[in-house]
This record gives structure tokens, C-alpha cells and sequence, in this order.
């Protein structure tokens, strides 16, 4: 490759003007997925994930993060020229979450609209296209948002973790930012790990090969080509958020990148509320800003299978004071919670055949 | 399949957009265009803020076509701190008993969908609980 300037900056400076996060009320405890189908035998992912009720989609929750959004940015929703979510459960096949989401919030008709895929990371690359937008005046801000009920073949090692949540962010000019993006860069494979055909209600997975030639690859080159391209190392950054399919896959790619367990501590939310997919880094984020102090410096990487990671550099200004009271905290929403056994999951879940 | 009526509701329905009369002030909701307190015209859409609460409530164990599939659930009289009172679904209540005087918010859900699986899923208002500490 040609010499060039590895990481992305958008011609004029952005960052996060609003965010705000959801999850659903109930928790489905690991142990009680294990009793069902192992006899209680074996390790445990994560303690509990979170469950959407009867009553919930990726619609519904995607329009409660976007108002938790919009009342931190203090901003009218008719500013908003694109919304953009990222999900791999959107409820159509055929027709846009995202339409019905800038009606609930009042951003229609002026506006982009688009719904987003690439698995886990679906919604960090509406993020990057949001960057974009506005980065280049085209339009004052944009909402990206990345949002799953993740779905889990029942008895599978996934349906421990696939859980339901995810967060979404307003971008905008940094000078009215509560953190700026720095800089973003992505790295994007074929790498089949993780993938669900047409018409398949679950999604397959290549068992161990989603750990290191996926996972791992893709989350390190993005960490570490986006670090040396701005140069900083980990000692540069406060917090750091990583995709996280579960406890332990976040903490060791860590390791291997310099950061310690405290940097990613309010970040890591998987053990309590599952793996969110497409929501996964963008709400572990928003755990980091519900706690964090202005000059704060954050990296945060997402992963998404088939496969590709983005990494962004962000720093937190003085405005995140005044705003992130201005909505519902993410653990406000994570101590709200219902436990059910797996029967009511697999009510909720539409696992029942009824015909 | 009813999509235009609904289609038509939309805006009420997903964010509870309501009137102010522009005459007396009085916030109205459902839209009717008429105030209901001084009788004069009354187009000015309102945004309400979705907080509330419990009047009256009753749960439904026999759900009608088409909300079978949430049975049982609660439905509530709920008093807008805007004046107005709607009626509504509760949802999220997990295990917390419901109470006359309960403050809730609004949230917009699945409602149904029109038809069967194959037609459109019709989202709505409904009122759950509010969070602690945000009230």
C-alpha cells in the first residue's frame, strides 16, 4: 500500500452532541439457560442477559435511546438529517426501522433514512457515515444508532449470551460536542465466523475460529493501526470499550493491547446484560460516559463478524457535565430488572410453535 | 388490513402529539382540532411529555382479536400532568403491583400486528412505570 494516512478525519471536527442508551427490563440468568440444556454443567459466560419483553423490537428500542439522545442534546429533532440504524434483527425484512424511528422523534420528512448491516457492527458503521455527513457540512447532525434483540439457537453456546440492548448517538459539530472523535479507522477481512442465510431464523457460527483468525485479528489491527496512525499507546487513554460477545473475550484482546481491567471496567456490561451485537460497543460506551470526566480520553473498538472492526479516538469535553443528567443513565436501566425462568423466555422470544 | 387508518394516527399514536388551544391554553389529547374547554378552533400540534399517572386501572385476561398473544395485560387510565386523560396500556411492570397514584411515562411499543404475521406491525403508546430517580 501507497504511504498514507492510515486513520480517518472528517474535514471539519466532530463529536457526540447527545447519547443515550436502552435496556430491556428482563434478565435471563446463565445458569438457568445451563439447567435446560447441560444439566447445570460447565462454565458460564456471563451472569445474566437481558431479555425484551413482548411488546419490544429493535424499533421501540431504538426510539427510547434516540429520545434519551435527543434530550442530552438539547437540540430539535428537525436539525437531524440522517437516522441510521444498525441491527441484524431489524422486525422486516422488507421496509426500514429507520423510517419509523425518525417519525416517533420528530425528524421526519427532512431526513436521511437507512437501516444498517454488518452484524456486530452495524451500528458503529452508521456511526462512521454520521461522522462523514456532518464532517463534511452536509448536513448539521446526524443520528446513528446500533441496536439488537439478538437471537440464539436454543441450546446453542450463543443463546447464553444473545441479548437485547444498545445505544444511540448524535453527531455533530465538535464545538458543541460532550466528547470529540478524534479519528476513526476500520479494518475489514472476509472472514466467515458468524453468519445467518435468508430465510434461517438462527444464525451458524465457526465455533472456535470466531476467537482468534476473527475476533482478536480484526478488533488488535484496528486498535493498534488507528493507535500508531495518531500516535498514542494505551497509557494515553483513560477508558476503553471493545466488543464484547462475552466476559472474556473483551478482557483478554485487553490484555494483549496494554489496557487494564479498570480501563474497560465501566464499559464492560456484557456480564450483566448479554452480548447486544450491534449494540454491543456503543452501549459500553455509554456506560464509560455516564461516569467520565471532561479531558477523558476513550478508544473504542467494535467487531463485527464476516468480518471488520472500527476504531475511534475520543475525547471528552466540559459539556458532558450538564448533559449526561439530562436522560436516563445505562445503569439506571441495568438495575432495573426482572429475573424470568426460561419458560417466560421462551414465551417472550417467540420460541413457541403456536401452529 | 386497515393501513391508511392507521397510517393517519401515526403521530399521535408513536410520540402522543396532541393540540394546544391557541385561545385558552388548554392541552388536548387525542387531536380534535375543536378545544374542548372554550370551543374554539384548535390546530396547534403539542408535544406532551409523556408523564403521568395512574387513575384507574383494570388487567385484561380475555384480550380481544389480534392482543391475545400479550394476555394478560393491565390497562390504565392515565392522567397526563398536561390536563388530559388517556387511556393505555401498562407494560414493563414485571412484578410490581400497580397502584392509583402511580407515576408513569410513556413509551412507544408493538401494539399488534394488523392482520396476522404478514401484515404491518402497528406500534403505539403505552405507559410503563417511571425509572427511579427521574421524576
Amino acid at each position: 500500500m501507497s504511504e498514507q494516512q492510515l486513520h480517518m478525519t472528517p474535514d471539519k471536527p466532530v463529536g457526540i452532541i447527545g447519547y443515550g442508551s436502552y435496556v430491556p427490563r428482563y434478565r435471563l440468568a446463565a445458569k438457568e439457560v445451563a439447567r435446560v440444556w447441560t444439566g447445570g454443567k460447565g462454565g458460564l459466560p456471563i451472569k445474566e442477559k437481558s431479555v425484551p419483553g413482548l411488546d419490544e423490537d429493535v424499533v421501540t428500542m431504538s426510539i427510547e435511546a434516540a429520545r434519551n439522545a435527543l434530550a442530552r442534546a438539547c437540540i430539535s429533532p428537525q436539525d437531524i438529517r440522517a437516522v441510521w440504524v444498525g441491527s441484524e434483527s431489524h422486525p422486516y425484512a422488507v421496509k426500514p426501522t429507520s423510517t419509523l424511528v425518525a417519525e416517533a422523534i420528530g425528524a421526519v420528512p427532512h431526513t436521511q433514512a437507512a437501516d444498517w448491516e454488518f452484524a456486530c457492527k452495524a451500528g458503529t458503521e452508521a456511526f462512521v457515515a454520521a461522522m462523514g455527513l456532518v464532517g463534511s457540512g452536509m448536513g448539521k447532525y446526524a443520528l446513528a444508532i446500533g441496536m439488537d434483540t439478538a437471537q440464539g439457537k436454543p441450546g446453542d453456546a450463543l443463546e447464553y449470551t444473545a441479548g437485547a440492548g444498545g445505544a444511540a448517538y448524535i453527531v455533530g459539530p465538535a464545538e458543541d460536542s460532550l466528547a470529540r472523535v478524534n479519528a476513526t479507522y476500520s479494518f475489514v477481512t472476509d472472514t466467515p465466523d458468524f453468519w445467518r442465510r435468508e430465510y434461517q431464523k438462527y444464525p451458524e457460527h465457526g465455533m472456535r475460529f470466531t476467537g482468534e483468525p476473527a475476533y482478536f485479528k480484526h478488533i488488535s489491527e484496528a486498535a493498534t493501526t488507528l493507535m500508531h496512525s495518531i500516535g498514542t499507546t494505551a497509557k494515553d487513554y483513560k477508558w476503553a470499550v471493545f466488543h464484547q460477545p462475552n466476559t472474556k473475550f473483551p478482557q483478554k484482546v485487553a490484555g494483549q493491547l496494554g489496557f487494564s481491567l479498570e480501563q474497560i471496567q465501566p464499559g464492560l456490561l456484557v456480564p450483566v446484560i448479554g452480548n447486544t451485537y450491534a449494540g454491543a460497543a456503543m452501549i459500553g460506551l455509554t456506560g464509560v460516559l455516564d461516569i467520565a470526566e471532561p479531558g477523558d480520553r476513550i478508544l473504542m473498538v467494535s467487531f463485527g463478524s464476516g468480518a471488520g472492526s472500527d476504531a475511534f479516538d475520543i475525547e471528552v469535553t466540559d459539556k458532558i457535565s450538564e448533559r449526561r443528567n439530562l436522560a436516563k443513565k445505562t445503569g439506571e436501566y441495568i438495575a432495573r430488572r426482572t429475573e424470568i425462568d426460561y419458560a417466560t423466555y421462551v414465551r417472550y422470544r417467540g420460541k413457541l410453535a403456536m401452529k | 388490513m386497515e393501513i391508511a387508518r392507521h397510517w393517519r394516527l401515526k403521530q399521535q399514536r408513536y410520540g402522543l402529539v396532541g393540540e394546544v388551544c391557541p385561545h385558552c391554553d388548554h392541552k388536548i389529547f387525542p387531536p380534535r382540532d375543536v378545544c374542548p374547554n372554550c370551543g374554539d378552533e384548535a390546530k396547534e400540534p403539542f408535544n406532551f411529555s409523556g408523564q403521568g399517572e395512574v387513575f384507574s386501572f383494570t388487567t385484561i385476561y380475555e384480550a380481544p382479536a389480534g392482543f391475545e398473544a400479550n394476555a394478560p395485560y393491565t390497562v390504565a387510565l392515565v392522567k397526563l400532568d398536561e390536563g388530559p386523560m388517556v387511556t393505555a396500556q401498562l407494560t414493563d411492570l414485571g412484578e410490581q403491583p400497580v397502584e392509583i397514584g402511580m407515576p408513569v411515562e410513556m413509551v412507544t411499543r408493538k401494539m399488534r400486528n394488523d392482520g396476522d404475521e404478514r401484515g404491518v406491525i402497528l406500534y403505539g403508546y403505552k405507559f410503563r412505570p417511571v425509572l427511579a430517580g427521574l421524576r
